[in-house]
């Protein structure tokens, strides 16, 4: 156990140490660009900040997930042997919740986000820009939060509402 | 409550009901384990001794020096418990410390717990990168190289994966070893920088509240870091038991947050976005929150709860008989250090106060060691931590009531393993 008078000292040494190790830093890292670093730059932020250019409807994305996707996710998405994307809307108080896209995730741009940066397992960020937004409509259209014929790009992904965009409860801070 | 911890009269050195002793039976240091002599732990002494022989490796030379030592070959059943995510993805999954095979608080590299979400990246450090940009005045990028002039810390803390015990959710009690119910569990030295010198250097500008760490495996797996936390104790890791990271556990850096569930400590750290807000990743959201019985899911449940559990005697051991046994596990909280474990061996009822190993260190963990003198009867053993900011770990009860069955992630319940009257110890919901 710390007693007071410890703490207090620990608090005041931390305090002198702090600006002192920041000053001692080597200073080594490199300045780099945003063009120079564009093929990492992947994350969206949940406003559609990141979403690069590019476009495509549920019509083309049915074709590649057809061809990309089928074999971990299933017709239209139903799952087995992989994550079930499609469905499971009104199951989230039951005592089996199916937590998909339509039913669980908060973000549209969460979808473009994951599928640009780690899908199809098997060829991770092989898929074009328009490619990843046709996949997000398809998605987004069998969970029936846009139309088929809906163009997804930028501007109109960013829009999207989620149908469980409330159904969060941010614990960070801890109260 | 009335289950705090009660003297009895006799036996004297007891301490709680159905046969737990003081703890000074097993203390490391001092003078009270002169004349015990009962802390040889076989229930029964042997008839005889067998007579000795001079044994063959005793009279020839033993094998040469090696660069690198592996175990004994009598300890090859010591393996982590592998499981795939699924058939045909060797990559996703996970591996599992065999805790009831080890002792001590330190997990040796080779047995710490993996969970890989696309499989371990053959990464060349002399190509790795790691590059700070977003909100910085300074968007920088460090090789191998320049990270390992820096300052470093080393600190001993445990890493545990939030979906680790999540079979105590289940309604019935999984029968299982410890190391499968609870191997999502590892501890040990991680060395290297503090993350804050280095956003320092990127300089970090006003408004910026969150840090997006990314890997460089082929799930780019990304979750994003409270600023706070990022300022605080965060780490680029670089070492581990002494030596560089293992590829399995983020070679040639991770993110080490320590006290924080074991998917943000991001592994392959590739990239680091100080953002204004979280980006919101797949893994943060439809992934690691949990859903409450109401369908609202709790979303940024990051520290990992005050949790125990006994390691020795645990599912699948078998009692020799009635006698003196030391009871050994392992306590720990993402919140700080260990204050206190009690272990209980009439399920609950009575609870006595453990010794705990020194060093006892903050999000570490902690050994426990209790002894115990089995009367051969029925038991249920159970032990509870109290860490440093009071907190109590719950019955899985308590658990079950407030965040009911199906959050998948979090499950600290208290531990309770049945010991039958043959010797037969058990996993039970006691």
């Amino acid at each position: 156990m710390s007693t007071p008078d410890r703490a207090l000292l620990v608090g005041a040494l931390l305090l002198a140490a702090l600006p002192v190790f920041a000053a001692e830093s080597p200073q080594l890292g490199t300045p780099i660009t945003p063009a120079e670093m564009a093929a990492w730059d992947l994350s969206i932020q949940p406003d559609g900040r990141g979403l690069p250019a590019g476009s495509g409807n549920a019509v083309t994305g049915k074709v590649i997930f057809a061809e990309k996707c089928v074999v971990c996710h299933n017709e239209e998405g139903k799952g087995q042997p992989f994550d079930r994307l499609v469905g499971g809307q009104g199951t989230l108080t039951s005592a089996a919740p199916i937590k998909t896209i339509g039913s669980f995730w908060p973000y549209a741009s969460t979808v473009f986000d994951y599928i640009r940066r780690a899908m199809p397992l098997v060829a991770p960020q092989s898929l074009t820009n328009d490619e990843v937004y046709s996949l997000t409509a398809y998605l987004l259209s069998l969970n029936g939060v846009i139309k088929e014929r809906d163009v997804m790009n930028a501007k109109t992904l960013a829009k999207v509402k989620m149908p469980n965009q409330g159904g969060f409860i941010v614990k960070y801070p801890e109260k | 409550m009335s289950d705090k911890p009660v003297e009895t009269a006799t036996p004297p050195e007891a301490v709680a009901g159905n046969g737990l002793l003081h703890r000074r039976l097993f203390l490391t240091q001092g003078a009270a384990l002169v004349g015990t002599g009962g802390l040889a732990l076989l229930a029964a002494r042997p008839a005889g001794a067998e007579t000795l022989t001079v044994p063959t490796w005793t009279k020839s030379i033993g094998a040469p020096m090696s660069g690198y030592g592996v175990p004994s070959k009598y300890e090859e059943k010591v393996q982590r418990i592998v499981r795939p995510g699924a058939p045909g993805a060797p990559g996703t999954g996970g591996s599992r410390t065999p805790l009831e095979l080890i002792n001590g608080t330190i997990t040796p590299a080779g047995l710490h717990f993996e969970r890989h979400h696309n499989g371990i990246p053959d990464i060349d450090p002399a190509q790795h990168r790691l590059v700070i940009h977003g909100k910085v005045k300074r968007p920088l990028s460090f090789t191998m190289d320049s990270l390992l002039r820096y300052p470093t810390v080393s600190r001993i803390q445990f890493l545990e994966c939030s979906g680790n015990s999540a079979v105590g959710w289940a309604k019935d009690a999984a029968q299982q070893s410890v190391g499968n119910l609870h191997g999502l569990l590892s501890c040990s030295e991680w060395t290297g920088v503090p993350l804050s010198i280095l956003l320092d250097e990127a300089g970090v500008e006003p408004g910026a509240a969150w840090v997006l760490a990314e890997g460089a495996d082929s799930a780019a797996l990304s979750r994003s870091v409270p600023l706070p936390k990022a300022m605080d104790d965060a780490m680029v890791a670089l070492w581990q038991n002494g030596e560089r990271i293992r590829p399995e556990q983020g070679y040639p850096m991770r993110l080490f947050l320590p006290g924080f569930e074991g998917n943000m400590n991001v592994k392959w750290l590739r990239r680091l976005q100080v953002n204004d807000g979280p980006t919101m990743t797949r893994d943060e959201t439809s992934k690691y929150s949990d859903l409450m019985p109401d369908g609202k899911a709790w979303l940024f449940t990051y520290t990992m709860g005050v949790k125990s559990l006994i390691t020795s005697p645990s599912h699948g051991f078998k009692m020799q008989g009635p006698g003196l046994y030391e009871i050994s596990g392992l306590a720990w909280s993402g919140a700080g250090k260990i204050r206190r474990v009690e272990v209980s061996a009439d399920g609950g009822k009575t609870w006595g106060e453990a010794a705990l190993t020194d060093p006892v260190l903050s999000k570490s963990l902690t050994r426990f060691r209790m002894a115990w003198r089995w009367n051969g009867g029925p038991a249920i053993l159970k032990s509870r931590a109290i860490d440093e900011t009071g907190a109590v770990q719950p019955t899985r009860d308590e658990l079950v009531a407030q965040r009911g069955e199906r959050s998948n992630y979090h499950y600290h319940g208290i531990q309770p393993w049945s010991i039958a009257a043959t010797g037969e110890v058990t996993n039970v919901h006691a």
